[in-house]
């Protein structure tokens, strides 16, 4: 847990100004489209030092959000859906009829925990996460970005670190925030492809004579080579008995079975090889039998993928997804157990995020504390070039990618929304 | 749609040469007679409550299309295409007035009327699909001849299964997935309908109905929709001296239980003596017959004077000979099954009423295998006590029963049928 100075820091050190523009969508009072009091509507929930969890918290402003957080204290903050009406004056509004306090927009969001891979994760394991098993997480987020781009046509994706041992994604296209929870959970179902619990071997299960082409461009993208290349080499999955037998119970034919195992028991002392190497070998051995094998039963017919999916594909938690009521961790807060600071992750550039090189709250103090370079989350000048910063790059990154692409469409969408509206001509308004 | 009192309809100027399913996106305007608003909705009722029973069995959906096929030409077919399209408009409308009011009923129109209308839109073809699709007023591109480009928010369950492809937030939907889709948007649009009627119902309409519509709405919910079995039929008519053998040969285990149960205890409650003495009457018990019946075992526990005294009238009542003289019908199973049987009674439906132990008791007493009575079990675990019934009947007369059973003197009589039809000249 943090001291009260700490505290102070984080509480400094976050992005008021940005998280606010952000969650305005545009409604900044400039323009006679604008809402004023969408920001008003939205749900915050704080969690404070002793568990304390306080819902339903709205603000009109970014300084009186700011001024909450800096007297609450809360070491957790989360954002919720925005309302029909201000969450604070929920009471006042019945729970039937026409005047009813619901959600009515709310990011598409995603939440995806390592803690999920325990059972094909073999360095670590719980709240535990290392370069070994990391990647995991980086090959989700490309599974999933991709599909979210080009399958559904969402273009303003935010992905974030959660500080500890998983990412979030936000999707923030109005269309997104429009959808229903209906929607919400096809969505989730679309991706959701690993059905496991203790009591099934076969944890996916591929049915049908081809692949989804969603799953087939995965496979072919990126689920394949990251099995046969970094997995292997990270977690070598088949170099014990305890290790292959797992794999060998997820093909459906007895027979294969006892012909892998025998294969591989005899040659369990006699290799020199390096526990790698012995992976890949067997790895190839598996492919082949199956290969000629595969026509036996339909159930085996796409065994290899389902293998390759089983340790490599995203698991989301569905719960998070499924109802626009869900609250998600705000993005720049910082993780109570590591001292992390939630930072977004670029998903074209994943494979060079490192989440034990995240700046800790520790970190970021020493550095005010020397005197280091200049660092003024709050400061609104993009172009300022000499913040250097720990947090600097990655609200740099947070305004240029996500922001600024983000308002501009968002903008356009209120003046046409409100040109509509009363069908005046294009040059009246300008921002 | 406007509700007169028995003066001839305007006749319907549209020629409709294809069944036509119609959205019921707006009440039409026509004029309806009092009692066809009534008897249509009856109709429509016994094809929904035909839905839920094909649902309830488990059955596939090409079974349902079949069952729904069959029940819609029963009971809503009309050699008019017009009369028949006028028939289906006014009593989707007539009980959906009646089940906007609470949200059990809600839920319950919304899912049979849903699954009527897929299955229905099922049995059309491709053009015919593809046109109800248009009157959707959905944004749909036609693609090649057998698909269509749809955005992927209308067709949740199809994405949520991956069963389409989608690009740049277009999903593009096969001929044969189109049910998905438009089932979607009738369901969604039903479910605001719903909504939108109970606000009237309750703001305007059952004030303004209070002595005319609101009467017949509020009772069309409970309505059972069988035969009232209170004339007795050909295979109803049975005398004194063959009572006995026929409550072991025909009785349903609830009018078995209560007669072995009065010639045990010589005695009944007022609730078993409603529940056995009706069913008996509709099963062709005459008057005499029914008053000697219950005098013989009556008088064995309280003498012959005081049954006269006390339990004669309320026989003779039954039968429509004293008070208000209305002749009363036989309960049906969702009466029974409603009963709030208490210490002392014997009426009610075993399904529903027995403890588990007791129910296989009486199970293996009607000859139920141990297989059978597993089947029945699941059944009554799941609260469906008619179909358990049913099940039963099926297992002791080692027949299907595709109706199912939901009154007991329908029981009686198709049991009796089969057991006519093998030994046509004993009684059975």
């Amino acid at each position: 847990m943090f001291i009260t100075s700490e505290f102070t820091t984080a509480r400094n050190l976050f992005p008021y100004t940005d998280i606010h523009k952000w969650l305005s969508y545009g409604h900044d009072g400039k323009h006679p489209g604008c809402d004023e009091y969408y920001f008003g509507r939205r749900e915050f929930s704080f969690t404070l030092e002793n568990d304390v969890y306080l819902r339903y918290k709205s603000f009109k402003s970014v300084s009186s959000l700011e001024h909450a957080i800096k007297s609450c204290f809360p070491y957790k903050i989360d954002i919720g859906a925005v309302y029909s009406v201000d969450p604070d004056k929920r009471h006042a509004y019945s729970q039937t009829g026409t005047n009813v306090f619901t959600p009515v927009e709310r990011e598409l969001v995603f939440d995806i925990d390592i803690t999920d891979y325990d059972d094909v994760r073999y360095c670590c394991s719980g709240a535990d996460v290392c370069s070994k098993c990391w990647p995991l997480m980086t090959v989700a987020i490309k599974v999933i970005h991709t599909s979210l781009k080009e399958d559904f046509g969402f273009k303003h994706i935010l992905w974030v670190f959660s500080g500890r041992r998983g990412v979030h994604c936000w999707v923030c296209d109005p269309k997104a925030r429009r959808m229903t929870n209906e929607q919400r959970s096809a969505v989730a179902e679309y991706f959701r492809v690993y059905k496991g619990n203790e009591n099934n071997a076969r944890k996916v299960a591929l049915m049908g004579y081809s692949l989804h082409p969603f799953l087939a461009r995965s496979y072919v993208d990126f689920l394949k080579g990251f099995f046969e290349g970094e997995l292997q080499a990270n977690q070598s999955i088949f170099s014990t008995k305890d290790k292959y037998d797992k794999i060998l119970e997820m093909i459906s034919d007895e027979d294969i079975q006892s012909e892998l195992r025998e294969k591989w028991e005899k040659s369990a002392n006699r290799s020199s090889l390096s526990e790698e190497a012995i992976s890949l070998v067997r790895w190839e051995q598996l492919k082949n039998t199956l290969q000629s094998k595969k026509h036996k039963a339909p159930t085996l017919r796409m065994c290899v993928e389902e293998i390759v999916f089983t340790f490599t594909y995203p698991r989301i938690d569905l719960e998070v997804s499924k109802q626009m009521n869900h609250l998600l961790k705000a993005p720049f807060c910082v993780h109570p157990k590591t001292g992390r600071v939630c930072v977004p992750i670029d998903p074209n550039n994943c494979d060079e995020f490192d989440p034990l090189a995240v700046p800790t709250l520790s970190q970021l103090i020493e550095e005010i504390n020397s005197g280091g370079s200049k660092m003024d989350v709050d400061d609104d000048d993009d172009d300022d070039d000499t913040d250097t910063s720990l947090l600097g790059k990655s609200i740099k990154f947070f305004r240029s990618s996500f922001l600024e692409p983000l308002l501009k469409s968002c903008k356009e969408e209120i003046e046409s929304s409100y040109k509509t509206k009363i069908g005046k001509s294009k040059d009246s308004f300008s921002w | 749609m406007e509700v007169i009192r028995s003066q001839k309809r305007t006749a319907s100027n549209d020629v409709v040469s294809n069944p036509k399913i119609p959205l019921y996106l707006t009440a039409p305007p026509l004029e309806v007679r009092l009692e066809e608003f009534e008897l249509f909705a009856i109709d429509r009722l016994r094809v929904l409550k035909g839905v839920s029973d094909g649902l309830a069995r488990g059955k596939n959906p090409k079974e349902m299309d079949d069952v729904v096929d069959a029940l819609w030409k029963e009971h809503m077919r009309h050699s008019d295409a017009s009369e028949m399209l006028n028939k289906d408009i006014i009593s989707h409308f007539v009980i959906r007035l009646v089940y906007c009011r609470s949200d059990e009923l809600k839920k319950w129109f919304l899912s049979m009327e849903t699954a009527l209308f897929r299955h229905r839109f099922r049995l059309r073809n491709f053009e015919a699909q593809r046109a109800i699709v248009g009157e959707f007023g959905l944004p749909y591109k036609a693609v090649t001849g057998a698909e269509l480009e749809v955005p992927f928010e209308e067709v949740p369950d199809l994405v949520a299964g991956r069963r389409v492809l989608i690009q740049k937030g277009h999903a593009f939907v096969a001929g044969s997935q189109l049910v998905s889709l438009v089932v979607t948007q009738f369901r969604s649009h039903i479910s605001k309908a719903l909504i939108l009627t109970n606000r009237k119902w309750m703001t305007t309409i059952r004030e303004r109905e209070k002595d005319r519509l609101t009467p017949i709405v509020e009772a069309l919910s409970t309505t059972y929709v069988g035969p009232d079995y209170s004339q007795s039929s050909e295979y109803a008519d049975i005398s004194l001296k063959d009572i006995d053998q026929v409550s072991k040969s025909s009785f349903p285990l609830c009018m078995r239980h209560l007669f072995e149960k009065l010639r045990e205890d010589h005695h009944l409650k007022h609730g078993g003596r409603m529940q056995l003495g009706l069913f008996l009457k509709g099963v062709g018990l005459k008057l005499d017959d029914a008053l000697a019946f219950w005098r013989a075992e009556f008088s064995k526990k309280v003498g012959s004077e005081r049954f006269d005294k006390e339990y004669a009238y309320g026989i003779r009542h039954n039968y429509g000979k004293e008070g208000k003289r209305t002749d009363y019908t036989p309960y049906a199973c969702q009466k029974i099954i409603s009963s709030a049987p208490g210490a002392g009674d014997h009426h009610g439906c075993p399904y529903r009423h027995f403890s588990e132990d007791n129910l296989r008791a009486a199970l293996g007493r009607m000859g139920l295998s141990s297989r059978g009575m597993e089947d029945v079990m699941d059944k009554v675990r799941n609260k469906h006590f008619q179909l358990a019934c049913t099940l039963t009947f099926e297992a002791v007369y080692g027949t299907s029963c595709d109706v199912g059973i939901n009154h007991p003197n329908q029981y009686f009589e198709e049991s009796q049928k089969i057991l006519k039809s093998k030994t046509p000249a004993a009684p059975v």
